[in-house]
């Protein structure tokens, strides 16, 4: 069973103690271990550099130069058999090593292998687009620009894939805030009825817990129906539930619960 | 949810004296209010389900239509991303007056659980809303209750020309 702890004031507590927890890594392994990883690297190392390659969860990770990111995935594809490229995207590592780790995850089903490659770019620094090599990371690299702002080079529809195109801003940033910046917060009202609406619409509210008992100009209370604006701090006059009105509707049957039928076969 | 300072039930003629002429005209328009389809997210299920053989909305002349010159009411069932919300006040704006929104779900009300940068929070920042459904999502037999009150609420509108069409801005 679970460890009981207390829990009256769990709510004022912080959920997360530390912010900054970083999971620790699972262990990584020599490529030396795995013989068709051994010979794989072994056929990247012969043309192209190789920064870094090790195992990790039973996956060979390759760091080589962003230059060369067209060339080995060919290499891959032609030569080595990974005849798919089932994941791309990138990494945001710009306040720690100020650019981005772009990912290519190949799988190959002649080997039952999987191998990562990686390549770390700088801020701006575009790579070159393997749209050629493989039809998926057509929408993968629209979508890497869309949320990341990393150019791709020589990509045949190269723009936005999930936000509009008037979008200003990299949503998956770690710098993007995530209920929108000011940007976000206005778009629809800029779009729709011009900037000189924001005074009569108003800002978004964004505090979901935000409940007024006497504010008018949102919801009513279920029960009472009174007009825009009105004050009700001293009480509000009851509205009736029902959907229809007490004397009955012109020309409408009058609902009768009396003579309402409760259907208990499920299966009618 | 949108502070916005527009007065609906000003705009709207209330309140107001019935004749029978008004009568007769809002006993048509409240029965046979004809929705435009607008599932945008998992509400849009709960949407179909209520014009589906089991609840089934033709009985009660609630017939879901594909185009919005067809619609008299537009149920927003679901999320109104940021992006969506240009197309939905231009359905809207293609609508025939007399027209009417219900906003099925907490989603469509305030954003509901989707508090992040790409989601309106509430389609009323976009479109006058007549009606606002809780719920996530709120079950078939709820919307046809919101229907009702819908027609509950047409019934006490004027029929004529005076009714000055509802406007956010
Ligand atoms: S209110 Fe709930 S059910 Fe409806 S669209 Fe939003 S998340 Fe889905």
């Amino acid at each position: 069973m679970r460890r009981y702890t207390p829990k009256d004031d769990v709510q004022k507590k912080a959920y997360y103690t530390d912010r900054f927890w970083v999971a620790p890594q699972v262990p990584k392994f020599d490529v030396s271990d795995d013989e068709v990883f051994t010979a794989d690297l072994e056929a990247i190392k012969a043309e192209y550099e190789v920064l870094e390659a090790y195992i990790q969860v039973e996956q060979m990770v390759v760091y080589i130069e962003p230059e060369d990111n067209f060339n080995v995935l060919k290499l891959m594809k032609e030569q080595l058999e990974y005849t798919q490229l089932s994941e791309m995207s990138a990494i945001d590592w710009l306040a720690d090593k100020g650019g981005f780790e772009v990912f290519y995850q190949m799988l190959s089903m002649n080997k039952r292998k999987r191998i990562r490659v990686k390549c770390f770019i700088e801020e701006n620094q575009a790579v070159e687009s393997v749209e050629k090599l493989f039809r998926s990371a057509d929408w993968s690299e629209r979508e890497m620009y869309d949320m990341f702002g990393i150019k791709v080079n020589n990509h045949p529809f190269f723009k936005r894939i999930l936000m509009p195109d008037d979008w200003e801003g990299y949503p998956l940033l770690k710098t993007y805030p995530l209920q929108g910046d000011e940007f976000a917060s206005w778009y629809e009202v800029d779009k729709i009825f011009g900037k000189e609406a924001r005074d009569v619409i108003g800002p978004e509210i964004r505090d979901s817990a935000a409940v007024d008992r006497y504010d008018t100009k949102r919801f009513s209370h279920l029960g009472h129906e009174v007009p825009y604006g009105a004050d009700i701090s001293e009480g509000e006059p009851d509205a009736s539930p029902l959907p229809q009105e007490e004397g009955g509707v012109f020309l409408i049957e009058k609902f009768n619960l009396e003579e309402s039928v409760v259907i208990s076969d499920r299966d009618r | 949810m949108a502070q916005h300072q527009v007065n609906f039930t000003q705009n709207g003629g209330l309140p107001v004296a019935l004749t029978s002429v008004d009568k007769v005209v809002n006993w048509g328009r409240s029965n046979s209010l004809w929705a435009l389809t607008y599932g945008l997210a998992c509400c849009g299920i709960e949407m179909m389900a209520s014009g589906a053989s089991r609840y089934d909305f033709d009985r009660f002349g609630t017939i879901f239509r594909s185009s919005p010159r067809q619609a008299d009411i537009m149920i927003v069932a679901g999320t109104l991303t940021k992006k969506h919300a240009e197309f939905i006040r231009r359905l809207y704006d293609q609508m025939t007056e007399p027209k009417w929104v219900i906003s099925m779900g907490s989603c469509a009300n305030t954003g509901g659980m989707f508090n992040t940068y790409a989601t309106v929070q509430g389609v009323d920042r976009v479109i006058p809303v007549d009606l606002y459904l809780p719920g996530c999502a709120p079950r078939p037999e709820t919307l046809q209750y919101a229907v009702m009150m819908l027609q509950k609420k047409i019934r006490r509108e004027k029929a004529d020309k005076s009714q000055k069409p509802k406007r956010l801005m």
